[in-house]
C-alpha cells in the first residue's frame, strides 16, 4: 500500500488537545479479544490464519467506527512500512516482526486500530490526545460492541474474555498514559513516584539514554491487574494514580522556576541553541532536547513554536519516517544528518532572543 | 556499559520496569531493544512470575490430577511455562487449578467483573457449574470435610455475587 499519503498526515493524538495535554502526551486504552473456535494466535494454521483475518475483515467492515478504515495485512509490507506502523504506535514490534501474515485495521485519523493476530486474535486500541482516558473507554467499548456482532469472542463466566497470556484474563483491559516528567527527573523524585508505582501493581516504562538525565523523561505508565474489577473502576483507580503524578510534576516545575531559575531556564535555552544548529543528531539526543524543548513551551519561556510541531517531531524523527519521507534506505549516520535537518527546518521560526 | 542481550554493542536505552513490586532494569543498545520490543515486560517477566509462586508444590501436585494435555489443541502446561502462552481457549479448562492458581497471584482475584458479550456461548455454564458445586458442597458435609466445604462453599459465592451486578448494571 502507499503510505506515502501518511507521512504528513496528522495522527489525531499528536495533535496536543485535550486535559492535561503539556504533561499527558496521550491516553491509551486497549482491549485483548480471542474468537472462539480457533486456537490462539501462536497455534494458528495457515488456513485458520486466512479465515480468520477475513473474518474480522468483515466484521470490520460492517461495523459503523470501522467500515472506512483501512485494512493492510503484512505479507504486502515491507520491513521499513512495518517499522512506520510501530513507530506510529499502531502496531506493536512483536506484531511487526510476525513472519506469518498479520492484520492491521486503522482509522484515518489513527484514534482507533485494531492489530489482528496479535499475541491475541484482537487486539483493539484507542488513543486519544490528553489526559482523557474516560473517553478512551467509551469509544472502544463501542467499538467492541460493534466487532461481537460479527464475531464470538472467547469467553468464561468466571474468568472472562479468555486470552493468551493469563496476564491479560478478564476484562483484557489496558489503560495507558504518556507522561513528560522533567522535573520530576531533574528533582530526583521520580525514582520515588516509580516505587509508589509499583506498590499498586502498575508497570513504569522510562525509556531514557545513559549519562543524560534530560534525554528520557518520557514515562509510560499502565495497569497490570485485567481481573476482578469492573473497566470503569480500572480506569478509575488509574486516573487518580496518573492524576497525583501530574500534579506532583506540576510542583515541581514551579519549584524550580522559582528557586532555580537561571539553571533551569539555561537548559532550555541551551537545549534549543543545540536543536537549531546542529548537522548531526542521534535519535537519543533528539529525544532528551526536544523534551527540554517541550519544558520550554509549558513554562512559556520559549514561543513562537506550534505544540503540535513539537509532538511530531518526537515520532518523524524517528528512523523509518526519515526514510519514508527521504524516499530511500538510510543508515545510521545519514539518519542523524536527515533528523539535524528536519528539526532545524521545523524550528526555523523559533527565534533565540 | 554493554548491552545486556548481546553485551557488544553500547547500551543506550535503559528500561525500567517495575514487576510485582520489584525494579529491574534492562540495558540495551538500539537494535536489541528495537528486536526485542517496547513490550519487553513479556520477555523477562513471566518465567520469573512462575517461578515466584509460592506454593510450587501445589502448582506441581495439581499436575498430576490434571490431564496432561489441552484436548483440544494438544498443549501441555509445560509448553505454557516455557513461551507464556495458552494454546487456545480451552487450555484454561485443562489446566485449571494451576492456571487458578497462577492467576490469583497475578491479578489478586479470580473472578471476572466487567463487561460480558451481549451474546454468551454457553448461555447455562454458570447454572450447571453452580449446581455442580452445590452439590460437591452436599457431599462435603455429609462427610463432615469441612475445610474443604468452606473452600466449595466460598467458589459458590463467587459465582452468585457478581450475577447481580451485572443485572443492576444493565437496568441502569
Ligand atoms: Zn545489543
Ligand atoms: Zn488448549
Amino acid at each position: 500500500m502507499d503510505l506515502k499519503s501518511f507521512i504528513d498526515s496528522p495522527c489525531e493524538w499528536l495533535k496536543a488537545t485535550g486535559p492535561d495535554h503539556d504533561i499527558v502526551m496521550s491516553s491509551r486504552v486497549r482491549l485483548a479479544r480471542n474468537l472462539e473456535g480457533y486456537p490462539f494466535s501462536q497455534k494458528l494454521s495457515k488456513d485458520e490464519r486466512k479465515t480468520l483475518i477475513e473474518e474480522v475483515k468483515l466484521s470490520a467492515q460492517s461495523s459503523t467506527k470501522l467500515k472506512n478504515a483501512f485494512f493492510v495485512e503484512t505479507q504486502n509490507l515491507n520491513e521499513m512500512d512495518r517499522r512506520f506502523f510501530v513507530e506510529r504506535h499502531l502496531m506493536s514490534v512483536e506484531h511487526a516482526n510476525n513472519k506469518d501474515n498479520v492484520g492491521l485495521c486503522f482509522t484515518k485519523t489513527e484514534s482507533v486500530s485494531v492489530m489482528v493476530i496479535e499475541e491475541d486474535h484482537l487486539r483493539i486500541q484507542v488513543i486519544q490526545s490528553g489526559f482523557d482516558l474516560m473517553k478512551c473507554w467509551k469509544l472502544i467499548d463501542q467499538v467492541d460492541n460493534q466487532l461481537e456482532k460479527k464475531l464470538s469472542f472467547a469467553f468464561d463466566n468466571t474468568l472472562g474474555y479468555l486470552t493468551a497470556c493469563p496476564t491479560n484474563v478478564g476484562t483484557g483491559l489496558r489503560a495507558s498514559c504518556m507522561l513528560h516528567l522533567p522535573c520530576l527527573v531533574m528533582t530526583k523524585q521520580i525514582n520515588k513516584v516509580l516505587q509508589a508505582l509499583s506498590k499498586l501493581n502498575l508497570a513504569v516504562r522510562g525509556l531514557y539514554g545513559e549519562g543524560t538525565e534530560a534525554s528520557g523523561n518520557f514515562f509510560q505508565i499502565s495497569n497490570q491487574s485485567t481481573l476482578g474489577q469492573s473497566e470503569i473502576d480500572i480506569i478509575d483507580g488509574f486516573e487518580k494514580v496518573i492524576r497525583q503524578i501530574i500534579d506532583n510534576e506540576r510542583e515541581a516545575r514551579k519549584t524550580l522556576s522559582e528557586k532555580k531559575q537561571q539553571k533551569f531556564f539555561d537548559q532550555i535555552w541551551r537545549a534549543l541553541g543545540v536543536l537549531k544548529s546542529a548537522r548531526i543528531m542521534t535519535s537519543k539526543e533528539a529525544t532528551g532536547l526536544l523534551s527540554m524543548l517541550r519544558l520550554g513551551m509549558d513554562i512559556e519561556v520559549i514561543k513562537g513554536l506550534n505544540r503540535k510541531n513539537l509532538n511530531e517531531l518526537l515520532i518523524f524523527a524517528q528512523p523509518a519516517h526519515l526514510q519514508k519521507r527521504k524516499g530511500k534506505t538510510l543508515n545510521p549516520d545519514e539518519r542523524d544528518i536527515e533528523r539535524a535537518t528536519l528539526i532545524r527546518e521545523t524550528l526555523s521560526k523559533v527565534q533565540i532572543v | 556499559m554493554k548491552c545486556s542481550v548481546c553485551s557488544t554493542e553500547d547500551a543506550t536505552i535503559h528500561l525500567t520496569e517495575i514487576v510485582n513490586s520489584k525494579m529491574m532494569e534492562l540495558h540495551l543498545c538500539e537494535q536489541c531493544a528495537y528486536e526485542k520490543g517496547t513490550d519487553i515486560k513479556q520477555y523477562f517477566n513471566f518465567s520469573d512470575l512462575l517461578a515466584g509462586i509460592a506454593d510450587k508444590d501445589t502448582v506441581e501436585s495439581s499436575l498430576s490430577t490434571e490431564v496432561s494435555k489441552c484436548s483440544q489443541c494438544n498443549s501441555t502446561f509445560e509448553d505454557f511455562s516455557k513461551s507464556g502462552r495458552l494454546g487456545c481457549p480451552h487450555c484454561y479448562v485443562s489446566f485449571k487449578t494451576s492456571l487458578n492458581s497462577l492467576v490469583k497471584r497475578i491479578h489478586r482475584s479470580t473472578k471476572h467483573i466487567g463487561k460480558r458479550p451481549k451474546k454468551v456461548p454457553g448461555e447455562l455454564k454458570p447454572q450447571i457449574e453452580l449446581r455442580k458445586l452445590q452439590e460437591q458442597l452436599r457431599i462435603l458435609v455429609e462427610k463432615e470435610a469441612f475445610e474443604e466445604a468452606v473452600k466449595v462453599r466460598d467458589l459458590i459465592k463467587k459465582l452468585e455475587v457478581p450475577k447481580k451486578k451485572v443485572k443492576k448494571k444493565n437496568g441502569s
